[in-house]
């Protein structure tokens, strides 16, 4: 019955992935379908080491910038006939160089967990990342390295000059690497690995070498980072030191952080959102990545296990059959604790007009009502609905609680 | 109460604000963000401001359309303004004007290239306002890329031409920051030193990477100590800021030549150590202020960005002669638009003649070397009381220089 | 040569003795609390703006104190309010939470003082040159900076060892639980070292924001290298990272004066390549281009092979 449902699953989201296009197809949410599914593997392939391994790694980034290097020097290389090689396959070559460089990296920096090992990603990362910029040659120095896809073969028929095509190359990546990298987590390998991450000494005692463990899911992590790299060198046809550096590996960590590590499709989340974020929000205001800095750090504070890990707290009452009680005090306290964000949100942005705004102009649109920021008014206003809204969230988060508590209160038959 | 929490239900479910629907866009690519965000934000004001004065205070462009600037960070990196292109295409902008750094410009050029070549039906125009790396204009143009400032050797031989003539200065030293356009500037200062002065002596040729540099410290020191009589730099941004506080610490007292070392903290920075030391090229006019149309537009600038510069007398040039062409145009479609923009000429607001260079769309333009100093000073930058002064002017006939452009255009 | 060699490592000086005290705070607090704080350089960072932003109203003296002591507050109730929370999730947990308030505190940064780059000047009674060697002036703000970093690896220097309070100190770098079974109020005792630590960070910044210029890219500038200094230096050893910090301060300064290419060596044994040969980047090769790739090299060495560091006790 199970094993029936995970297939429906995939079929499911195979379906989805196949008829996106069809529900948002301009070429803004092309481009932005098609750094969400880049995003996806590369996240997910970083929760193989956070996630499933238990390492934190502040230098993910490099084995999706080699990869997409790679990628870019094949793509030129085809150009120039030294080779020939369908695009689709060209994620092939960013995953297997990817895994090379994590094979090499991974032999000595595997050899313990946590702070040594963050500290040697760290380190590996900035290595390299200062290396692209004295090997030109190979990384192409400050302009980084351009390719294009369609000087490859065609692949029947199809030449990927148009986004909606890369859109389906990028897709089925998506799918195959996010099935690959569920199966190995339900390998014996992958199960270690959590084994492992939980508790070394006992692994260690049942016969598994914990630095082995974690040598296979760091090259797992490897491959896939690379495959994501080669799919963002069809995507952009450009690499730069950028692609390596410490600010793509620390967005890879938020991202898969934020959606949660505890769950395989908590990355997944965690990219779809902060790609959304990203492309999205960032349209509307200047402020988006404070917002998603506050999002970051609420979530370790408040919600460790990310967003999904919210979700997944909540299968205890479904399984009771108690989750219907939750409803309303989720309502009650959830109304007012989103008008409180959105006052929140509304004073940051007057202070932003406020501060930064051209002199001599005082109105502005917040959510649609003009607002002018030379008065008092708004400010008093706004924070009249903050202190309100806030008031009401600290009187009525003690029955949520309570209510909470009663619907995971364990069933009186479990009892017997 | 009520409606407040109404229209924050909606604005949450609906976008923000909207954007005029006929207005012709410009999308502005450029660091907003970043090392380089002080030179990006100034740039961007100047772009506002331009199309608000220039021409959405008069009748706008075809009868009544506006133009609209969007601002896209691209924190001056090649793969962001990429990403950035993308959106800008996404969201049905035509025409794209960046300038900040002739690596990205590379990447924009290429792309932009790509993105017409396989989308006929939804080409963009790449107006570059301000990367001077020579190559875009030559082995790399294009038909859909428009220079509006002087390339990187025609600023250069007019540079040296004024060093040529220090017959004190034996040794000097170049430095840049590490990528095409530095390379570029060193090139050109090597080729033309040569052959105007072949006694003077390069004491140092060397490139520093990009932004990243915080402390110009030892660079100073190697450059002091190598006893060079002048310095070249092309340092734009941060960059410049650096080199210069660096330079005025150890008290250097050379003369310094420059493409970019006024505004954006640079004159600021320079202040008193600099006067008089300082000589940079440049289009347009700071001081003194040649016709009363410059005037009025430089004060009403001031007026409404005091804190701001009018760092690149280029940008009015842009909003203006893209306006003309959309008028001769008919139409605000980037094929027509290029096509109006080949040869097209124009009279700037300082009451110059340019024209754009139908073989490689080069524009050129008048030149300028000034001088950093106090002294008759109008528009000062930084509001430091420091400005720029024209010393000596190059007219547009010596600026022509050949290209390796071989333009193909499109037939529809 | 010999004013290259002077100057050179007056830099060195310059740059490795401001990198120490950020080390300083950040040694103190990842030995006593084991937490590697990524925020560390964003306190630096809020110290600078905090002194920019009193130096407008009072000028740079207030500044120097005022600026430090708001950072460590700050510091302080981060570590009540925050981390202290944290530590429940654990360790991972810990990391990433510095991590996400170093990214946070970029942010809140641009939104307070916007992007731009800060006009924040060194104070007018120090803009005069110390000395003239070789036609070259070396700034007196810049002997102040070498002045206030001695002394406060002094004065921290003379607390740990002389004081009853270094002494519980030491004792919670080593044996933290034994000072809590001792009756130690051993939380009290991080918040208060978190505090210092952080209002160290400030110092620097104050020090280091007219110089290195006040922006807000500058705490990632320095964030990775200052972990660099930490773990190469050991953990819990001051003279550790002092000696790490100007290291790596003088190697900085160094390799940019001396100007030494792979090509130059291999011109020793006769051997040179064309321009166009595919390695050539490697021929090329110059001290100055391989300088910032030396301490990250050096970190992933000691990890390897050295995991106490150079002065360190216990492992990292």
């Amino acid at each position: 019955m199970a094993k029936v449902r995970g297939l429906l699953v995939w079929i499911a989201s195979l379906a989805v992935l196949l008829l996106l296009p069809g529900l948002f197809d301009s070429v803004l949410s092309l481009s932005i379908l098609n750094q969400m599914g880049i995003t996806i593997i590369f996240a997910l392939s970083y929760n193989m080491l956070l996630g499933q391994g238990g390492m934190l790694s502040f230098g993910h980034a490099v084995y999706f910038g080699l990869g997409g290097f790679m990628a870019v020097h094949s793509l030129n290389y085809i150009e120039a006939e030294v080779f020939s090689l369908p695009v689709i396959l060209l994620p092939l070559i960013g995953g297997l160089f990817g895994l090379l460089f994590a094979v090499f990296i991974g032999s000595f920096s595997t050899r313990r967990a946590g702070t040594v090992f963050a500290m040697i990603s760290l380190g590996i990362g900035e290595m390299i990342a200062a290396c692209s910029l004295i090997f030109v040659g190979f990384f192409g120095g400050e302009e980084g390295i351009s390719g294009d896809r369609t000087m490859a073969p065609e692949f029947f028929g199809f030449d990927f000059a148009q986004d909606l095509e890369v859109y389906y190359l990028i897709a089925g990546w998506v799918f195959v690497a996010t099935l690959l990298m569920y199966l190995f987590s339900q390998t014996p390998a992958g199960r270690i690995a959590n084994a492992v991450r939980d508790n070394p000494e006992r692994a260690e005692f049942i016969g598994y070498s914990q630095r082995m463990v974690r040598f296979i899911s760091f090259c797992g992590a490897g491959f896939f980072a690379g495959v994501a790299g080669g799919l963002f060198a069809i995507n952009y046809e450009i690499l730069t030191e950028e692609n390596l550096n410490a600010i793509t590996s620390g967005n890879v960590l938020l991202m898969t952080y934020i959606g949660g590590t505890g769950v395989f499709v908590g990355p997944i989340v965690g990219a779809v959102l902060l790609t959304l974020l990203q492309t999205v929000l960032s349209n509307y205001t200047e402020l988006w990545q404070l917002y998603v800095g506050l999002l970051f750090v609420a979530t370790v504070m408040f919600m460790p296990a990310g967003l999904t890990g919210v979700l997944m707290i909540h299968t205890v009452a479904w399984k009771n059959g108690r989750l219907r009680q939750l409803i309303l005090p989720y309502i009650t306290v959830g109304v007012p604790a989103f008008v409180l964000l959105c006052a929140i949100v509304g004073l940051l942005e007057m202070l932003q007009f406020y501060r930064h705004g051209v002199v001599g102009e005082h109105e502005m649109t917040l959510f649609f009502v003009s607002v002018d920021t030379s008065s008092v008014w708004p400010w008093i206003v706004t924070l009249l609905i903050a202190a309100t809204a806030g008031y009401l969230v600290k009187a009525l988060t003690p029955r949520l609680l309570s209510a909470w508590a009663s619907a995971n209160a364990p069933l009186e038959r479990a009892k017997t | 109460m009520s409606f407040w929490r109404m229209a924050v239900l909606v604005g949450v479910l609906y976008p923000m604000c909207s954007h005029g629907a006929d207005a012709v866009r410009i999308a502005f690519i450029d660091p907003i963000s970043g090392t380089f965000s002080a030179t990006g934000t100034n740039t961007l004001h100047q772009f506002e401001f331009a199309a608000e004065e220039l021409v959405n205070k008069k009748a706008g462009v075809l009868g009544g359309r506006r133009f609209e600037i969007v601002a896209l960070d691209n924190k001056a990196s090649p793969r962001e303004s990429q990403i950035q292109l993308k959106r800008a295409i996404g969201e049905g902008i035509q025409i794209i004007a960046q300038g900040n750094s002739s690596a990205v410009a590379n990447a924009v050029t290429d792309a932009v290239r790509k993105h017409n070549r396989r989308n006929p039906a939804n080409r963009v125009l790449y107006l570059n306002y301000s990367a001077v790396d020579p190559a875009l204009t030559n082995d790399k143009c294009h038909f859909w890329h428009f220079r509006f400032d002087a390339h990187a050797e025609i600023k250069m031989a007019a540079l040296t031409d004024v060093i040529a003539k220090q017959e004190n200065i034996e040794k000097i030293y170049i430095i840049g920051q590490d990528y095409s356009f530095g390379k570029a500037v060193a090139a050109a200062a090597v080729k033309f030193l040569g052959q105007k002065r072949p006694d003077m002596a390069i004491l140092g040729n060397e490139l520093h990477p990009i932004g990243r540099v915080k402390d110009f410290t030892p660079y100073v020191t190697k450059i002091q100590s190598s006893g060079a009589q002048a310095i070249i730099t092309g340092n734009w941004g941060a960059d410049m800021v650096g080199l210069g506080k660096a330079i005025v610490d150890a008290g250097m007292n050379v003369p310094i030549y420059t493409y970019y070392a006024a505004f954006d903290g640079v004159t600021a920075t320079m202040g008193k150590a600099g006067k008089g030391k300082i000589r940079l090229v440049h289009e347009g006019h700071y001081n003194p202020v040649p016709t009363k149309r410059l005037r009025d537009y430089h004060s009403a600038f001031k007026a409404k960005y005091p804190d701001h510069d009018l760092s690149n007398q280029r940008v009015y040039n842009v909003i203006e002669i893209l306006a003309k062409a959309i008028d001769k145009a008919g139409s605000s479609d980037p094929l027509p638009v290029a096509r109006a923009l080949e040869g097209i000429e124009h009279t700037t607001l300082g009451g110059e003649r340019v024209f754009m260079r139908r073989e490689d769309h080069q524009l050129f333009q008048p030149l300028q070397i000034s001088v950093h100093t106090d002294e008759g000073i109008e528009f000062d930058g930084d509001n430091s009381g420091f400005g720029l002064r024209t010393e000596e002017s190059v007219p547009l006939e010596n600026t022509l220089v050949e290209t390796t452009c071989k333009m193909t255009r499109p037939q529809s | 040569m010999v004013e290259i060699v002077i100057f050179s490592t007056l830099n060195g000086l310059v740059t490795g003795l401001l990198l120490f005290m950020l080390a300083s705070g950040l040694t103190l607090i990842f030995s006593m609390m084991g937490i590697l704080n990524f925020a560390h350089a964003s306190f630096y960072m809020l110290g600078a703006y905090f002194a920019y932003s009193v130096s407008l109203f009072l000028g740079f003296w207030p500044g120097l104190i005022v600026a430090p002591l708001l950072v460590g507050v700050l510091g302080a109730l981060v570590e009540r309010y925050g981390l202290r929370y944290v530590h429940k999730s654990g360790h991972v947990a810990e990391l990433v939470f510095t991590f996400g308030l170093a990214f946070f505190i970029e942010e809140l940064v641009q939104f307070a003082w916007g992007k731009e780059t800060k006009n924040y000047q060194q104070p007018e009674i120090l803009d005069f040159p110390l000395f003239t060697l070789f036609g070259q002036n070396f700034p007196a703000y810049k002997g102040f900076m070498i002045f206030i970093s001695i002394a406060i690896f002094i004065g921290l220097y003379q607390v740990i060892t002389r004081t009853r309070i270094g002494l519980i100190i030491q004792a919670a770098i080593s044996h933290p639980n034994a000072v809590s079974s001792l009756g130690h109020n051993v939380p009290l005792i991080f918040m208060g070292a978190f505090g210092v630590g952080t209002a160290l960070a400030g110092v620097a910044g104050v020090i280091a924001g007219p110089v290195l210029t006040t922006f807000p890219g500058m705490a990632l500038v320095l964030g990775s290298i200052v972990f660099v200094i930490v773990v190469v230096g050991g953990l819990g050893s001051l003279t550790g990272a002092l000696i790490a910090s100007l290291l790596i301060g003088l190697l900085q300064s160094y390799a940019i004066a001396l100007e030494f290419a792979v090509n130059d060596l291999l011109a020793l044994f006769d051997i040179s390549f064309d321009a166009d040969h595919f390695l050539n980047d490697l021929w090329t090769l110059s001290l100055p281009q391989i300088a910032p790739v030396l301490p990250y090299l050096l970190l992933v060495l000691i990890l390897i092979f050295r995991p106490t560091g150079l002065l360190g006790k216990r492992e990292t």
